[in-house]
């Protein structure tokens, strides 16, 4: 019998730490295990004893990269709980808020994270020596995502400007369109990635996944929705237990999603460009039909692609908002009538996908009980199966160059360790 | 550039936004490439250069016992090593495990604890091994985090002032919340370094940056009271993203009410 491993010690261009192993015997893989080492945090535990207002500022500090989206579904299952529905001028702040994180996330992970894959840099400040022109319009699109956030949430990074009910305070029609030729550039640079990313070499893969995310009647979903899937799944968020479980493993962390009867799914990106294409914007289709982008992406590697029209949906949709834009009465809403205590549990789109939160709340509005499930999470399972996919089509490459691809089949889920393990390092092992 | 010096990020228990600080200043990032050489960012490179290395920034909180090991190991590599963030200059926000039992929280977020290893708290950097700067901050500002690469290139001390929220606030021509709308703010006894955004935002300050030099907290919390704040909720202020910071620890510790654990 020959064996053979393939080991990733410390995965680089993700955010946290987790490693790869890969263990072959005979020729055959024979297990693939994604394994977080990020240390646990316990936030689930300490929430306990909080008040409901301090979540969204709390949750946000598991991930310093989509803090908007801890932020996000923290607010809407508290607001759930409460029975307060924040609508009109408030709700699109909300989104175009979330539009700003997309934007950003979005941008560091094509162009920082990904794109140095497709072109054989270790970084993109490598790849900036030869071509600066490329990293610097990545930058600048980053930048216009930051722009959103630092003016709506006070800074980029664990925004300050989020509460309960809405914000603290809410932007003037003046401050808001001084964005305007920020979007504007950014949504020709958004379109420029695109046409650039479909000219990247993309090696072949075709994944059967069950796509998992939020559906919405009228829009692309960031806030609210059914949770849906490619296999005719349709929840409302309320009961997530119903149709997912989640499950220790010995190798990780994190604990792994899967669906009801133990199959992986996958969310984020081309998930929710499967699901909700036929709701973006006309010119984000005209885009994807002009680069050949297929209706549902099965390629991970091509998951760049539906990053790039994202952002350019993104871009659209916050001039969109912006231009409509009237201020609202007040800044926030106020929870109505007497608490006597309640459970609420929200959803919303994560640039890397579904983020869940659930709360039970005591009648003085302190926390009993927390649950968060991070998208990286529910997407470890289903990553295994590409990686283990990408090993069987490549076993003749020698081991750096297999070991490269499996880590490529890592980075192409754009996975947030740090979320996962509230997630990375390789090893494949050949016998 | 012959000998350009050496660049390492870190990182232990964090939420990684410290070290996305470097690579959200869009404007300088090449620059500062060009400068240093980033030897080791495993974020965002899989290029690793071996130590020793020159400047170290570490972001994170020691919590496992292989990390208490690695800090060391960092630290023997790194000619100049500057912690960044709440988490590693003071615990973070998982050193609310300080004040609870940590067998007790595993049980709570993981089914199966005995596949966790962890330790009872989560500390500081400083608590393990010398630290040459400490950059505050929940997250660290941008532009402080520049001025601390460039005082380094340049072989001075950065310019990083230790007064109160209190001070920038006033400069930025904020109208103090605490006067003007009675709500509650740590900006009195927290560092600046934040620009003052909570106040500017209609906010009172949280205290992501931690306890200025010579925080009168003792004041402060009898002005909380006055302002109608439960002891309860004057602990929890103290016990969030600075809790291990040993003013704002003793600040919490020293509120009278019912114990909630956290």
């Amino acid at each position: 019998m020959t064996e053979r491993t393939i080991a990733v010690d410390y995965l680089a261009r993700v955010e946290g730490e987790g490693s790869l192993h890969v263990k072959l015997e005979d020729g055959r893989v024979d297990h693939v295990e994604l394994r977080i080492f990020e240390p646990p945090r316990f936030f689930e535990a300490f929430l306990r004893g909080r008040m409901y207002t301090e979540a969204p500022d709390i949750t946000a500090r598991i991930c310093g990269i989509c803090p908007v989206a801890y932020q996000m579904s923290a607010v809407h299952a508290m607001e759930q709980a409460y029975g307060i529905s924040v609508r009109g001028a408030l709700r699109e702040l909300r989104r175009l808020f979330y539009c700003g994180e997309w934007i950003e996330s979005h941008a560091l992970h094509v162009y920082l994270l990904h794109t140095p894959d497709f072109l054989g840099y270790p970084d993109a400040v490598r790849m900036a020596k030869d071509d600066p022109e490329t990293v610097k319009r990545g930058l600048a699109l980053k930048k216009a995502g930051n722009a959103l956030m630092q003016l709506l949430g006070g800074r980029e990074i664990h925004p300050i400007n989020v509460r309960v009910g809405g914000f603290y305070r809410v932007p003037s029609v003046e401050e808001l369109e001084s964005l305007r030729p920020t979007l504007e550039s950014a949504l020709e640079i958004a379109e420029e990635t695109v046409h650039f990313a479909s000219g990247l070499p993309f090696p072949d893969a075709e994944e059967d996944y069950e796509f998992v995310a939020l559906q919405h009647p009228d829009e692309y979903a960031m806030n609210e929705g059914d949770i849906v899937s490619s296999r005719g799944l349709r929840v409302p968020v309320s009961r997530f237990d119903e149709a997912f479980e989640r499950a220790p493993v010995a190798y990780t962390h994190a604990l792994q999603s899967v669906r009801k009867g133990g199959t992986p799914y996958l969310v984020g990106a081309l998930a929710r460009y499967a699901l909700n294409g036929p709701r973006l914007s006309a010119r984000a289709k005209s885009i994807a039909r002009e680069v050949g982008l297929e209706p549902v992406v099965r390629n991970p590697f091509r998951s760049i692609l539906v990053r790039g029209i994202e952002m350019v949906y993104a871009c659209e949709e916050a001039l969109r908002i912006i231009s409509a834009y009237r201020p609202p009465e007040s800044a926030w809403v106020e929870p109505a009538g007497t608490f006597h205590g309640g459970v609420g549990a929200a959803a919303t789109e994560a640039p890397r996908g579904l983020l869940y939160h659930r709360y039970r709340l005591a009648a003085d509005g302190t926390i009993e009980t927390a649950e968060i499930v991070a998208p990286t999470a529910q997407n470890q399972k289903r990553i295994e199966e590409d990686v283990r996919h990408v090993v069987e089509r490549s076993l003749a490459l020698d081991d750096a160059h297999l070991t490269d691809l499996c880590e490529r089949a890592i980075r192409n889920h754009d996975p947030c360790i740090s979320c996962a393990a509230h997630f990375l390092h390789m090893e494949v092992e050949r016998t | 550039m012959a000998h350009r010096p050496r660049l390492a990020v870190w990182k232990f228990a964090s939420c990684d936004g410290c070290q996305l600080t470097m690579l959200d200043c869009e404007d300088e990032l090449l620059a500062v490439a060009d400068a240093l050489e980033i030897a080791n960012f495993r974020e965002a490179s899989s290029a690793v250069v071996e130590g020793p290395y020159d400047l170290s920034l570490v972001e994170g909180s020691i919590t496992t016992p292989e990390d208490a090991g690695r800090i060391r190991e960092v630290r023997a590599q790194s000619r100049t090593l500057v912690t960044i963030g709440a988490c590693a200059t003071a615990g973070g926000i998982q050193a609310l495990r300080n004040f609870g039992n940590v067998e007790e929280f595993q049980r709570v977020v993981y089914a199966r604890p005995d596949f966790i290893s962890t330790l009872a708290t989560s500390t500081a950097i400083r608590d393990h091994v010398p630290v040459d700067f400490e950059l505050r901050g929940c997250p660290i500002s941008k532009v402080q985090l520049l001025e601390v690469v460039s005082a380094f290139l340049t072989r001075r001390a950065p310019n990083v002032p230790t007064e109160s929220v209190c001070i920038e606030c006033k400069r930025r021509g904020n109208v103090c919340v605490v006067v003007a709308r009675g709500t509650p703010c740590l900006g009195p006894v927290t560092q600046t370094g934040c620009g003052a955004i909570c106040p500017a935002y209609h906010r009172g300050c949280y205290g992501c940056f931690g306890p200025m030099d010579s925080p009168n907290t003792d004041s402060l919390i009898r002005n909380l009271g006055y302002l109608g704040m439960p002891p309860e909720d004057i602990r929890r202020v103290f016990r969030t993203y600075n809790a291990g910071a040993p003013a704002f620890r003793a600040a919490g510790d020293s509120v009278g009410g019912k114990e909630t654990g956290r």
